[in-house]
């Protein structure tokens, strides 16, 4: 062999080795570094977890009733990537399934497609993986379960359409408590796995509002997982063993579907009533586009009926609302039926907001309890009137509670203001009534037990100075602007200049409830709950107990947020006078002649600008040993005395009057 | 030939003296048994390995677990029938067959490109038989192409140290009628493994070295081009671009790499057992029991297996190596060299592509993927290999 052949012979073993041993090296590299991780991924291969659902927990009503329960349904979903991947697109399924739904094939494919990235509804909120609902039918309803069938039938022609029973939300009640009870939606990608939602599939509906969400985590349960051994199409080989799912707690609510039903009528009956009147000052017939009313057990916080007007049928979430439902929840031309105004609607707490100035005047050490207190129709170094402008003399604090006189709140507030220095304000101004307001709550949540709760506003000097700041580049610029008329620009120098400025206008408005400060319905109840159960501030709630599968029951405590500084003295002489108002002589005389039960109340009519008069009463009975409060508010419903006052009284006829509803005190025995 | 041994030569004259008193020196005794023990050891444990890939899928479809098997072991047996026969078959006959070999498979590629060929697992490479036969000449042109280079290469021998040019560029021709042929089907991979085998027998030959350096570049060239061009089918450049970043689809190009991968990854450094394998029993790898069949020894007999299926491929390639230094002339030393060649490069790239380190190619692994012409083809390169060692003693 030649010596050219011999080294090229050599080179070709030296190649053979370096290759055998290149493979030997990645075999090691692959099986020995990276075997775990391999194995791992070998087994999530061949594992798949299967989620058994948990059954969500019921809903229950202080004496038992079931408020939201679950039934079995049929619902048909469409898995969006297994569709999308057919050769046409899914065209032709889309248009088989629309037509066996009754339904344009065009707006399915609108309603799967993930919402994001500029898509805008309708789309789907969830998880892109997860098979969208488009369809669900009740087990009963055999047109439905017609068009199922013939979806099971041709399988093949509905590749990707899957219906299976599910287990869905089932409101016994209808549209009771609908805004307490709240509604359940898909999980969105960004919720998976964080601690809130630890545990929850994918696939998963979670509380979105209401109870539902507030109480999520305990309804929720825990999803049971079955491990199938599958093979590479996904067939199942085996069983690599499970864990059961836990069924969420059941939950009994302090919400009595009774008095519920009659605060509801009561709130449905007054709006209608309210629409035949007319407005004070304009004369035009009245809006009252919203109400609410608040029942809670003074002594503990526990809510007993809440309701919110207008309302809707939670079960259009069932199976998801479609975007034109969802729509017309929120829009506010149909009066954002969804805003649940007892906690969510702000208002203008007008003269229910007296107490407070009276305890403030008191406590402050600035006016006697027994005091004698001029109450002329106009208050001079403000100009500002009285309500009806009438003059009623000298009167006591119980008389100005009982009439509502304005004039007598301005002279404490605006004598108060000028001890703290008025226009030039010592450093550390006392602000007594904003102070007692604060001490009340208002401006923080009562922390009920349901989501989304406003704040509302304490119109103090920190908010004036805020609201200055915010809105100052744009007044100074209205202030030169020379297309708006001279009156408009005057005002906006004005403020430009010191629009931070706290005026004594402002604190006598404070003191009666108008300007900037608002108050939910709710905040107002535990006000008038402070007053009538002695001075606690409670923390209100609407859950009363959770029951366990197995049966163990935990209540949910009542909780004292604080004690507001006022002395039982000024605690004794409020509810006495409030229990005037509706006596003969008070703003609310009329409405509470020959009632059931002796009651304690304020009205409020709250003037808002470009809108009428927000009705308020706010209100504690029986007078003797406070049990309720309730308080009911109309927006743009005219006066306290005349519209929610007479709702009020509504309320307590239907609980105490002859065949109302009582109240329940002892817990249910639940099973869930 | 100065570094062989003394008891090389005492051997040698044992041979003759046992040719002597006839019989006793019948070719089984002189064969080597090393090369035959190792291809042995790579038939039995590519026979268990097809076994476990093909088991579970036959259960599932109720047919026959063990029918692949059994095809298997049958081809096996004819491979070993054939290998015989070109082991014995007298080495200047072996050069008179060279061109009908070579024009026999020439011509069924032909028949391949024609209505007579069909495509099994997107590989247009079959000729049908009837009865359930069916052949691929792209293995016989492998065959072919050793012996016919070899043939022409090792005539030309009268004190040069290798070929001139004119011999190359007839070998080169002679060369790029199969490997135009197998490209029309189109298999790259086979392609590429007779550019190895020409690479190394001219190299081997003693061609001038611009030629092995020219044909390097322009191979290089040629790639490029192809790529650039469009001459590939989309899944062929798709096929690299997923080697290169397996990830780009999970589900589609990259699937079998991936699984290949986790296969093997996952069987550790003692395997999850013979027939244990979770990737194999769930049918995870498609091809397993032809392309793929090395995921099975990697997951199920480990780091061990694995190692031992590459020790034994060793064993074959150090033989043919062994055999083509110690042989009498040129046209033995071509020939071994071609086969060392064609199995280093098809075992590399097959074993690499499991492993994820080559492209996705479609080559079988020799003597332990399922497949009848490729066992035949590679049990007749074996009987060469022996035939040409046969040879080397007789000196």
């Amino acid at each position: 062999m030649s010596r050219r052949a011999d080294l090229r012979l050599f080179v070709l073993r030296v190649v053979v080795v370096a290759m055998l041993a290149t493979l030997f090296g990645r075999l090691w590299f692959l099986q020995v570094v990276g075997g775990e991780e391999y194995a791992e991924a070998a087994s999530a291969n061949r594992v798949r977890e299967v989620v058994q659902p948990a059954p969500r927990g019921e809903v229950f009503d202080v004496r038992g009733t079931p408020l939201v329960r679950n039934r079995t349904a049929l619902v048909v979903s469409v898995d969006r990537s297994a569709v999308v991947r057919q050769p046409d697109g899914g065209r032709a399924v889309l248009e088989r399934l629309g037509t066996v739904l009754d339904r344009p094939a065009d707006v399915l494919r609108q309603e799967i497609r993930p919402c994001g990235g500029g898509v805008q509804p309708p789309c789907w909120r969830g998880s892109p993986y997860q098979p969208v609902p488009v369809a669900e039918f009740d087990a009963g309803d055999r047109a439905g379960l017609m068009k199922v069938l013939q979806i099971e039938e041709r399988r093949e022609d509905f590749s990707g359409v899957t219906a299976e029973f599910a287990a869905v939300r089932d409101y016994p009640k209808r549209t009771l408590g609908a805004h307490v009870l709240g509604y359940l939606g898909p999980i969105s990608l960004e919720e998976v796995g964080s601690p809130q939602y630890e545990g929850v599939q994918p696939s998963s509906l979670v509380g979105r509002a209401g109870v539902e969400a507030s109480y999520d985590q305990e309804l929720r349960g825990r999803d049971g997982v079955e491990r199938l051994i599958v093979d590479h199409v996904g067939a199942v080989t085996g069983s690599d063993g499970e864990t059961a799912p836990r069924a969420g707690d059941a939950l009994v609510l302090s919400l009595d579907a009774k008095v519920q039903q009659v605060v509801e009528q009561a709130l449905q009956r007054t709006i209608d009533r309210a629409r035949t009147l007319r407005a004070r000052g304009s004369g035009l017939p009245l809006v009252a586009d919203s109400g609410s009313v608040v029942v809670m057990e003074a002594k503990t916080g526990r809510v007993v009926a809440m309701a919110s007007y207008p309302s809707y049928d939670p079960a259009v979430f069932v199976g998801g609302a479609s975007p034109k439902e969802y729509a017309a929840l929120v829009d506010e031309a149909q009066g954002a039926p969804l805003v649940f105004r007892a906690i969510q609607g702000a208002y203008a707490p007008a003269s229910t907001f007296k107490v407070i100035s009276t305890a403030a005047a008191v406590e402050s050490g600035d006016y006697p309890l027994d005091g004698r207190y001029p109450c002329p129709g106009v208050y001079p170094p403000t100009g500002q009137r009285n309500f009806d402008s009438a003059p009623l003399g000298v009167v006591d604090l119980r008389q100005s509670l009982v009439k509502s006189c304005d004039t007598v709140f301005y002279k404490f507030a605006y004598e108060q203001w000028q001890r703290d220095g008025g226009n030039d304000p010592v450093a550390e101004p006392r602000d007594p009534m904003v102070r007692m307001a604060q001490a009340f709550g208002l401006g923080e949540r009562t922390g009920i037990d349901l989501p989304s709760e406003r704040r509302g506003t304490v119109a103090d000097r920190a908010y004036k100075q805020e609201y200055w700041e915010q809105t100052r580049e744009n007044r100074c610029k209205g202030a030169e602007n020379a297309a708006l008329p001279a009156e408009r620009r005057r005002d906006n120098r004005e403020f430009c200049d010191d629009g931070n400025r706290f005026r004594g206008g402002d604190a006598t408005n404070f003191a009666i409830g108008q300007g900037d400060t608002l108050v939910t319905p709710l905040q107002l109840a535990t006000v008038y709950a402070a007053i009538a159960n002695g001075g606690k501030l409670l923390e209100p709630h609407v859950g009363r107990a959770l029951v366990s599968p197995d049966g163990e029951v935990r209540e949910i405590a009542p909780r004292v947020r604080s004690t507001v500084p006022v002395s039982a003295d000024v605690l004794g002489y409020l509810r006495d006078a409030l229990a005037g108002v509706t006596q003969p002589g008070g703003t609310a005389a009329g409405a509470f002649a020959g009632s059931p039960v002796a009651v304690a109340g304020k009205t409020g009519t709250g003037e808002v600008a470009n809108k009428q008069d927000t009705s308020w009463f706010a209100s504690f009975a029986p007078v003797a040993d406070p049990e309720l409060v309730v308080v009911g508010m109309v927006s743009q419903g005219g006066t306290g005395g005349t519209v929610a006052a007479p709702l009020v009284r509504e309320v307590y006829d239907g609980i105490y009057g002859p065949g109302g509803t009582g109240l329940s005190k002892a817990l249910p025995k639940v099973v869930p | 030939m100065s570094s062989y041994g003394g008891s090389v030569h005492l051997r040698r004259r044992d041979a003759g003296l046992r040719e002597r008193s006839m019989g006793v020196d019948s070719p089984l005794w002189r064969l080597d048994w090393l090369l035959a023990l190792a291809v042995a050891g790579l038939v039995g444990l590519g026979s268990l390995l097809v076994w476990s890939a093909t088991r579970q899928r036959m259960l599932d479809a109720d047919l026959d677990p063990t029918a692949f098997l059994k095809r298997h072991l049958i081809n096996a047996a004819i491979g070993l029938a054939l290998a015989s026969v070109a082991a014995l078959v007298d080495y200047r006959s072996l050069r008179a067959y060279a061109p009908v070999i070579y024009v026999l498979s020439c011509l069924g590629l032909i028949a391949v490109l024609s209505p007579l060929g069909k495509t099994i697992n997107g590989a247009h490479s079959w000729i049908v038989l009837g009865g359930g036969f069916q052949v691929q000449p792209s293995e016989v042109a492998k065959v072919a192409l050793v012996v016919g280079m070899a043939m022409l290469l090792a005539e030309q021998r009268d004190g040069e140290d290798g070929p001139r040019d004119g011999d190359v560029v007839m070998v080169l021709l002679l060369a790029a009628v199969p490997m135009a042929l197998v490209m029309l089907q189109p298999d790259l991979g086979t392609v590429l493994v007779l550019v190895f085998i020409v690479l190394g027998v001219l190299a081997l030959s003693g061609a001038p070295a611009r030629w092995i350096v020219g044909l390097i570049a322009a191979g290089a060239l040629v790639s490029v081009a192809a790529v650039q061009l469009g001459v590939l089918d989309d899944y062929q450049v798709d096929r690299f671009a997923a080697f290169a970043n397996p990830a780009l689809d999970p589900q589609g190009v990259g699937y079998n790499t991936n699984q290949a991968r986790i296969a093997i990854g996952s069987g550790g450094l003692d395997g999850k057992g013979l027939f244990q394998g979770t990737q194999t029993n769930g049918r995870f790898i498609p091809e397993q029991q032809t392309d793929f069949i090395f995921t099975v020894a990697g997951e199920e007999l480990g780091l061990l297996g694995g190692s031992l299926l590459l020790g034994l491929l060793g064993v074959v390639l150090w033989r043919g190596l062994r055999i083509a230094s110690r042989s009498k002339d040129a046209f033995g030393r071509l020939v071994a060299a071609g086969v060392v060649c064609w199995f280093a490069f098809q075992s590399f790239v097959n074993v690499g592509m499991t492993l994820g380190i080559m492209p996705v190619t479609g080559l079988p692994l020799p003597f332990v993927s399922y497949g009848g012409s490729a066992m035949f083809a590679n049990l007749v390169a074996v009987g060469l290999l022996q035939n040409v060692h046969l040879r080397s003693r007789d000196l």
